[in-house]
Formats: structure tokens, C-alpha cells, sequence
């Protein structure tokens, strides 16, 4: 066989497979700024690496892009995982604020305030 | 293709030896850096982009707002793509775009995330995958090659996306009255228009106040409606009352 896995260095691997491929989750992929953390259920011991190297990042709220930023991975890639560790009960998530609600003036006013307390 | 991780991160815990580096954070106690999570107490995010020219101050801009030290992330997308940045299939061409951004938790309750794009026109697709849910965006402009914008701009007028442009001021940048940046960028007249130095901390919130100000303007009048009259602003931020004054007139003085 030519196909030696071992040959591959960790860093060798290309998102496509760590994904195995999948490049979409069925649904709307997690926005970026999604709040993600992990539940206490117990990790499986099936878990990949990747997917484990997740939940030890977030142990508190981040966003999707944090934890992609602290991973090294780009963003698609932990997307899919984390999908894939909301669909086990090992992750919960924080949506973003819907867009019908941009134009919440209470809303706007709250971060305008937030923002003028900064200064 | 290994993508670029985190910048080093200087304000953690100093019982980690040498630099910090993207390969290195898989060492232990990823869960304990001071100031890494978001706090508990926040229910919601919402983002906005910072957009504009190479070297403009995107990343000093970001820096200098968050409460986080910036990171970084390398967003893949197909060249000739939807917007979607998913598609991983083998054999697509697929280019990556390094994007910062950093943090501001607004009263312990909303973070904040601002996202910093290149503003060429080849990086639209990255952007139309970020701009989907953005409150709006900042275009940063560099008066010594103004027509070096005109991409961003006209991304996010494209786009939809509301906007405020904050003019960064470098040494030997020519001078222009606010008048003539107008006409010169094309902005309508009630775009926010805001001298900027992306270095310093007042100068770069009052530019986020100054977009703030501008969403709320031209949020839809039912959106109005739904809020009790609006507390006086502080004498400090005239930029931003919420006063039904000409728009736009209001945050352009330091320019
Ligand atoms: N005088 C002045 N210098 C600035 C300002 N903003 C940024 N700079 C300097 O300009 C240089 C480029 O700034 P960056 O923040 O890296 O620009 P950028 O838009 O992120 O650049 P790219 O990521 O390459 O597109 C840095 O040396 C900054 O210190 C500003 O408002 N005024
Ligand atoms: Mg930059």
C-alpha cells in the first residue's frame, strides 16, 4: 500500500481530513462570533484529538474565532467540529445577537454607552 | 497548509518561560490564562469589521480598543467563491486571508468583536461570510493614497453594510478639508466622517462611538419607538447625541 498514514506529521494534515471531509454540517455554519464552552459531561474516550484539544480550550465562553486563533486552525475547520461536539452534549453555545434585533435601539444605545464609559 | 495562530501574548501569567507562539499552545493550562475567557455573565455577541488598505492601521486599530491582545486567524476561502469559506474540497483553489481581531465586553452583559479585513477587492468573498450579522463596519482611510479605499468603500456599500470611515493621519499625509474627502470618497452626506489615531485609545473608541451613533440614526423609526426618550449624552461626546440633529455634521470637528 502507498498509503502511510504514519508518514504524516500532525501539521501535514490537511483540514480536509481532520474534518474527514465533511465540509458543511448539515445547517447554517456557527457564526464567528458565537459564544461556545464546554459542558461537564464527560469527554468519550473515542474522541479525536482535535476535537478533545477543543473542549480543553474552552472551559469558559469564547467565541468560534478564539477558539479557532488559540487552535491554529482556520476558522471552517473548527466550525465543523464544533458542530460536531454540540451534537454530542459536550458543547453548548451562546448565538450571536439576531440581526433583526441590529437594529434594537436599546441594544445600540447599551454598546454606545459601554463604549463612552471608555473614554 | 498550517495556519497561523495566535500572537504572543505578553500580559499572561509569567510563570511560562519564552515566547508565545502558535505551535506552543498546546503546552499546559490552556484553560487558565488570565483574561482569556469571555466573562460568564455575557448573553450575547455581536461583531463589527474594520476594512480598509494595506497598512492602514487595521491591526493597531484592534489592538488598541481590545481587551484582549488581538489574535489572528487564517480564513480559507475559494478564489472565485459564494462567500462560503467551508468549502474544503480537495482540488478547489483555496486562498487564505489573515484576519486580527480582538475584543470589548460592554457592561459585563455583550461582547463585542471587531474583525479586521484587507480591503482589496479579491477578499470580498472572506468578507460577505463576516459581514453576514455585522452591526456595521469601520473603513480606515490614509489620505496619502485615498483612492486605496475605494475597494472597502465600495464593498460595504455593495454590501449593505453601514458604515463610519475614519481618516488616519500619518506623518506628511496632505491635508483636505473635510469637504473635499467627501467628494473624493464619494460618501453620502450622512456617513461619519472622523479624524482617527489608530494609536491612541480615546481617539480609536471615539471612532466606534461616532459608528454607534450612526446605527442608532438610521435605525428604522419602529426601532425608535420602542425605547423610552433618549438620556442626555455626556458634555464629553457631542459626537454622538442621540439628538435628532443633522447626522453626520456631528462627528467630523477634529478633522
Ligand atoms: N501615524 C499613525 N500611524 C499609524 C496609525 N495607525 C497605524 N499606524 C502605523 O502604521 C503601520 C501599519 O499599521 P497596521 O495596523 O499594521 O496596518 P494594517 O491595516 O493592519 O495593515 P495590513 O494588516 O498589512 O493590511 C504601523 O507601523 C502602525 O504603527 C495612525 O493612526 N497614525
Ligand atoms: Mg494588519
Amino acid at each position: 500500500m502507498t498509503d502511510r498514514p504514519e508518514d504524516r506529521t500532525p501539521s501535514a494534515v490537511r483540514p480536509y481530513v481532520i474534518t474527514r471531509g465533511r465540509s458543511d454540517t448539515g445547517g447554517e455554519p456557527l457564526a464567528w462570533e458565537t459564544l461556545v464552552m464546554a459542558t461537564d459531561a464527560a469527554f468519550p474516550p473515542s474522541l479525536q484529538p482535535e476535537h478533545h484539544k477543543i473542549l480543553t480550550h474552552c472551559q469558559g465562553l469564547l467565541s468560534v474565532a478564539e477558539v479557532a486563533a488559540h487552535l491554529g486552525q482556520p476558522p471552517s475547520v473548527v466550525q465543523v467540529l464544533l458542530s460536531d461536539l454540540v451534537a454530542w452534549g459536550l458543547i453548548v453555545i451562546r448565538p450571536p445577537i439576531p440581526p433583526a434585533e441590529h437594529t434594537d435601539v436599546t441594544m445600540l444605545r447599551k454598546v454606545l454607552h459601554g463604549l463612552e464609559s471608555r473614554l | 497548509m498550517a495556519s497561523k495562530a495566535v500572537s504572543d501574548d505578553p500580559d499572561r501569567a509569567s510563570g511560562q518561560p519564552g515566547p508565545h507562539t502558535g505551535r506552543t499552545r498546546d503546552t499546559p493550562g490552556p484553560g487558565t490564562q488570565p483574561g482569556k475567557y469571555v466573562s460568564a455573565g455575557v448573553v450575547g455577541a455581536a461583531k463589527i469589521l474594520v476594512v480598509g488598505p494595506l497598512g492602514v492601521g487595521k491591526t493597531t486599530l484592534i489592538g488598541t480598543v481590545s481587551e484582549i491582545k488581538p489574535l489572528s486567524t487564517e480564513a480559507m476561502m475559494t478564489q472565485a467563491g459564494a462567500g462560503v469559506d467551508t468549502v474544503l474540497t480537495p482540488g478547489k483553489t483555496t486562498t487564505t486571508v489573515a484576519l486580527d481581531f480582538g475584543r470589548i465586553t460592554i457592561d459585563g452583559a455583550l461582547v463585542l468583536y471587531l474583525f479586521g479585513t484587507p480591503g482589496q477587492q479579491r477578499f470580498l468573498p472572506a468578507w460577505r461570510d463576516l459581514a453576514k450579522g455585522s452591526l456595521g463596519a469601520l473603513a480606515l482611510v490614509d489620505t496619502r493614497d485615498l483612492a486605496a479605499s475605494f475597494d472597502a468603500l465600495g464593498n460595504l456599500e455593495d454590501l449593505g453594510l453601514p458604515f463610519a470611515v475614519a481618516v488616519n493621519v500619518f506623518p506628511g499625509s496632505p491635508q483636505y478639508t473635510e469637504h473635499e474627502l467627501r467628494a473624493a470618497l464619494d460618501l453620502l452626506p450622512d456617513t461619519p466622517l472622523v479624524a482617527c489615531d489608530a494609536r491612541n485609545l480615546r481617539s480609536s473608541v471615539q471612532v466606534l462611538i461616532a459608528l454607534l451613533g450612526h446605527l442608532i440614526d438610521t435605525a428604522p423609526p419602529e426601532a425608535h419607538g420602542l425605547v423610552p426618550p433618549p438620556a442626555p449624552a455626556p458634555a464629553s461626546a457631542p459626537a454622538v447625541a442621540p439628538a435628532p440633529a443633522p447626522a453626520g455634521s456631528t462627528a467630523t470637528e477634529s478633522l
